[in-house]
């Protein structure tokens, strides 16, 4: 009698109707908004999308964005399918960043196809380590991760101050920054890979290909191993983890700890691929957006995919939108981004329950597609 | 006749699901009225809409022969209606006094509203034989006590018309026999009682009138002084209920589980466990009765590596299992061969949102049978729930289906064929029947003993005395965190065993239960 509520959509109301409507929502609302601030809300968003899609370079700017989302949104994604709100995942990114600079200074010798992994592994360990604590201290001592997690985003952030103007810092440098990596640790622009094919110069480079195996890898973790079997358990059922003899122990600590590692590798795109370099606050707010990413992907990986290129377009649309439009302010696009967060993640459910009773009129007569 | 409340014609959907289509009944004034079915049936429902807590989609509601609207239950309590719910609804640390005036304290002031209502509430506890002590706290009550108390804060409210639902659910014979004694007095005072069973022991000892329900409707209404409990099993099931459980004699062999001096604690750092000592042999069962929440639950908990011990020792095949200082998790368990249905699906051995492919590998997510290349495959999975839903009649046999989709007696087959599949030398199976209908539970009852005939050893845990009786080999009965007594069923009477779940040793109860093996 009591149905599965969540189950009464078919599919495709689910993953593209609910969150095309909810998008439409923040975009009207966002709209609204400019129009009383006596701007043209149509032009605003015909700059948007020129912005965001128009020319070669916004395009690679907008792939650039997405790469950072894939890896955060993962990282939120991951965690949560073991029922954990992670949102460390700018201090893990952080840590990340140092591991992947210092992994390429030790091995500044060596060539490319030995350097880059060890720089993705440098990543996703020191990512995952810094991950590693709050879980242990969720599992072992009950302490909540949410505040821990948010805790260590402000530790990290300090350490990397830290070490940018001591350690790390570059000979002479008058701006807190490291040295520049080595030539060979730098990531090939996507234009080198797919030029052929027409993808544009800029910023998008290699670490979106990682991104996406990455994309890969964690699909198949979750759904085809018996440890995202578990992970999944203790995320759906605690109590039936504990029936089946899976360890939330060892789950809360794997989850973390490869949530840690994705938000980790973050700083290859960024790094890497970028500044070349380890500059201070080089994650600004990007861990953050990871959750919005994950929640409008419903934790799936198409979907976090799908969700990290908006953001990614919000991203590059919404800076040439500040820049076009005056009375348009940087701050309003981040009211923009703030509504799409909260209609798509926050606030999803203000049309299921009406589609609901809409499908269920539809549904009477063919029952048992679903 | 005096028709006291009366239903015509009541439908009641959900979605496509139609829980009470042309619900017809009378119930006459100053009389038991027995509601019978399965779960299921459509009985809560019915009195849902009764007592305002659901409206009806058709159909109409009489009091006196006067047709009523409830909005909600509110309106129904002002009519003259109380209803007794399976799980009380008491604010533990109050007083008795202070529960039954809540909501209703008729002074501005508490004093005075408890002063006031002391007077009334003595004339009620003495005219109908409901004594408790009203300064008491509820949380110092036994259950059967808060019962009482439930039923005096209808009375309190000036009901007419009484609803128990399932009353005698968590209370031992003794208690159930002074609630009958209750009823009675009620009857006598001329109040109507609604009594709502799937109990028809219970339905033949008490009512005057009985309807019985059946996939929504009332399909039969009977004075119960004319008919039998094997008709009302029959007009439940729609078909005859045979009650043959097929025991074959097996040679008694080696304990396979021993439990020697057993203590833990429960979820709030309270003993629950103190000193428990058995033992289980293949090819037996051993029921353990008493009333829930005697540490039965922790029991089976610690047994299945659940939850950890603070003293005393498990064995199970000659494994030292669970100690004070470490225990064997459910995944090692199950690899030596224990299998477990746990006595709250939905809690522990299955999870709602997954499918039942994948609930059907639920605490076998390691084994090799499901993997390969070192992954899990959704081929091998789904193979393997067909398999066992066609075994074990699941339906309907979409292995796709979350598990919350199906009803609780197709999920009850479905783990129990789980844990069957795996030839365990040892099942433990808690309140195997809890919340599935009559024809699942003979086909539950069916696998257990020829699992059983087949070496298997089981323990049985179980609120219900009857299928206690009907199932097991050997009897324990746990009361306060101790084995309070044991023995053969065909030797116990049911009041030997209401007396060892009260606490009460038999005479030739001492020391540990026998069985045990050094």
């Amino acid at each position: 009698m009591s149905s599965v509520a969540t189950d009464n959509l078919p599919k495709w109301v689910n993953f593209g109707l609910i969150p095309f409507l909810n998008l439409a929502t923040a975009f009207i609302v966002s709209g609204l908004v400019i129009w009383s601030l006596g701007e043209d809300p149509f032009l605003a968003m015909s700059l948007l999308l020129e912005g965001a899609f128009g020319y070669g370079e916004a395009v690679s700017y907008t792939f650039y964005y997405a790469t950072h989302f894939i890896f955060t949104g993962l990282a939120v994604s991951i965690a949560f399918r073991a029922g954990l709100f992670n949102i460390g995942g700018e201090g893990q990114a952080i840590m990340g960043g140092v591991g992947i600079l210092l992994a390429v200074t030790i091995g500044a010798d060596l060539p490319s196809f030995v350097l880059i992994p060890l720089a993705i592994l440098g990543g996703a360990v020191f990512g995952g380590a810094w991950a590693a604590i709050p879980a242990y201290l969720q599992a072992k001592r009950g302490s909540h991760i949410v505040i821990t997690t948010i805790m260590f985003n402000f530790i990290a952030a300090s350490i990397l101050s830290y070490l940018l103007v001591g350690p790390l810092k570059r000979e002479g440098a008058q701006s807190p920054e490291s040295a520049d990596i080595p030539d060979a640790a730098k990531l090939d622009p996507l234009s080198d890979f797919f030029g052929g094919l027409g993808f544009p110069e800029g910023p998008a480079n290699s670490s979106l290909l990682i991104a996406l195996v990455c994309v890969f890898l964690y699909w198949l973790f979750i759904n085809r191993t018996h440890y995202g079997f578990g992970i999944r358990i203790v995320g759906l059922n605690p109590s039936a983890a504990r029936f089946a003899g899976i360890s939330s122990t060892k789950v809360i600590m794997i989850s973390m700890i490869l949530a840690g590692a994705m938000a980790g590798l973050m700083g290859l795109n960024e790094v890497l691929g970028v500044q070349h370099r380890l500059i201070t606050n080089f994650t600004a707010g990007f861990g953050f957006v990871g959750i919005a990413v994950a929640f409008m992907g419903r934790n799936h990986p198409v979907g976090i995919v799908l969700a990290a290129l908006l953001f990614g377009a919000i991203y590059q649309g919404g800076a040439e939108l500040a820049f076009e439009m005056p009375s348009v302010t940087r701050d309003l696009v981040i009211m923009i981004q703030g509504l799409v967060i909260l209609l798509a993640g926050a606030l999803e459910h203000i049309y299921r329950s009406p589609l609901e009773k809409i499908f269920e009129k539809f549904n009477k007569p063919s029952k048992g597609e679903g | 006749m005096n028709v006291a409340l009366e239903a015509r014609h009541l439908t009641k959907r959900f979605g496509d699901v139609v829980a009470n289509s042309g619900v017809n009944m009378r119930v006459e004034r100053g009389t038991v009225h027995g509601l019978v079915g399965e779960n299921g049936a459509g009985k809560s429902t019915l009195m849902n809409m009764v007592f305002g807590l659901y409206q009806p989609d058709d159909g109409e509601i009489l009091l006196d022969g006067k047709t009523v609207h409830f909005s909600g239950p509110q309106e129904a309590i002002d009519m003259g209606l109380g209803m007794v719910h399976q799980h009380f609804k008491l604010v533990e640390p109050f007083t008795v006094l202070e529960n039954v005036i809540l909501g209703i304290e008729d002074a501005p002031l508490l004093g005075d509203a408890v002063s006031k209502a002391r007077t009334k509430l003595e004339a009620l506890e003495k005219s109908y034989g409901l004594e408790v002590n009203m300064d008491t706290p509820v949380e110092d009550l036994s259950v059967g006590e808060r019962q009482r108390v439930e039923i005096l804060k209808a009375l309190y409210r000036e009901a007419q018309i009484l609803i128990l639902d399932e009353p005698t659910g968590v209370l031992t014979p003794q208690e159930t026999e002074s609630l009958f004694e209750i009823i009675a007095k009620l009857r006598d005072e001329g109040k109507t009682i609604l009594l709502i069973t799937h109990k028809l022991g219970e339905i033949m000892a008490i009512t005057n009138n009985v309807s019985v329900m059946r996939g929504g409707k009332v399909v039969a209404e009977r004075v119960t002084s004319e008919t039998s409990a094997d008709e009302l099993a029959e007009l439940m099931v729609g078909r005859a209920v045979t009650k043959e459980v097929g025991k074959t004699v097996v040679k008694a062999s080696e304990a396979i589980l021993v439990v020697d001096g057993l203590c833990a604690n429960d979820d709030t750092m309270h003993k629950a466990l103190k000193g428990v000592s058995f033992a289980v042999r293949s090819g037996e069962i051993l029921g353990i009765a008493g009333v829930s929440g005697n540490g039965q639950s922790e029991l089976v908990e610690v047994i299945t590596g659940m939850r950890a011990a603070t003293a005393g020792e498990v064995f199970f095949d000659g494994v030292l299992t669970a100690s004070s200082d470490d225990f064997l998790k459910a995944d090692a368990l199950r690899a030596l061969g224990l299998g477990h249905v746990a006595e709250d699906r939905l809690k522990f051995g299955m999870v709602s949102d997954m499918s039942a492919a994948e609930n059907s590998i639920l605490g076998h997510q390691k084994d090799a049978r499901y993997h390969k290349h070192g992954l899990l495959n959704p081929r091998l999975i789904t193979e393997h729930c067909d398999d066992l839903m066609q075994k074990y009649d699941v339906r309907p046999p979409l292995s796709q289906l979350p598990v919350g989709g199906f009803s609780g007696g197709n999920q009850q087959k479905l783990a129990i064929g789980r844990e069957v599949e795996n030839n365990p030398k040892l099942l433990i199976v808690g309140q195997p029947t809890r919340g599935v209908d009559i024809g699942a539970i003979a086909f539950i009852h069916d696998r257990l003993v020829a699992l059983r005939n087949a070496g298997c050893a089981i323990l049985l845990v179980s609120s219900e005395l009857e299928e206690l009786m009907a199932l097991a080999d050997r009897l324990i009965v746990m009361c306060d965190g101790v084995v309070s007594g044991e023995g053969l069923p065909a030797k116990l009477s049911e009041k030997d065993i209401g007396l060892m779940m009260a606490g009460h040793k038999t005479p030739e109860h001492s020391g540990n239960v026998g069985g045990r093996v050094s």
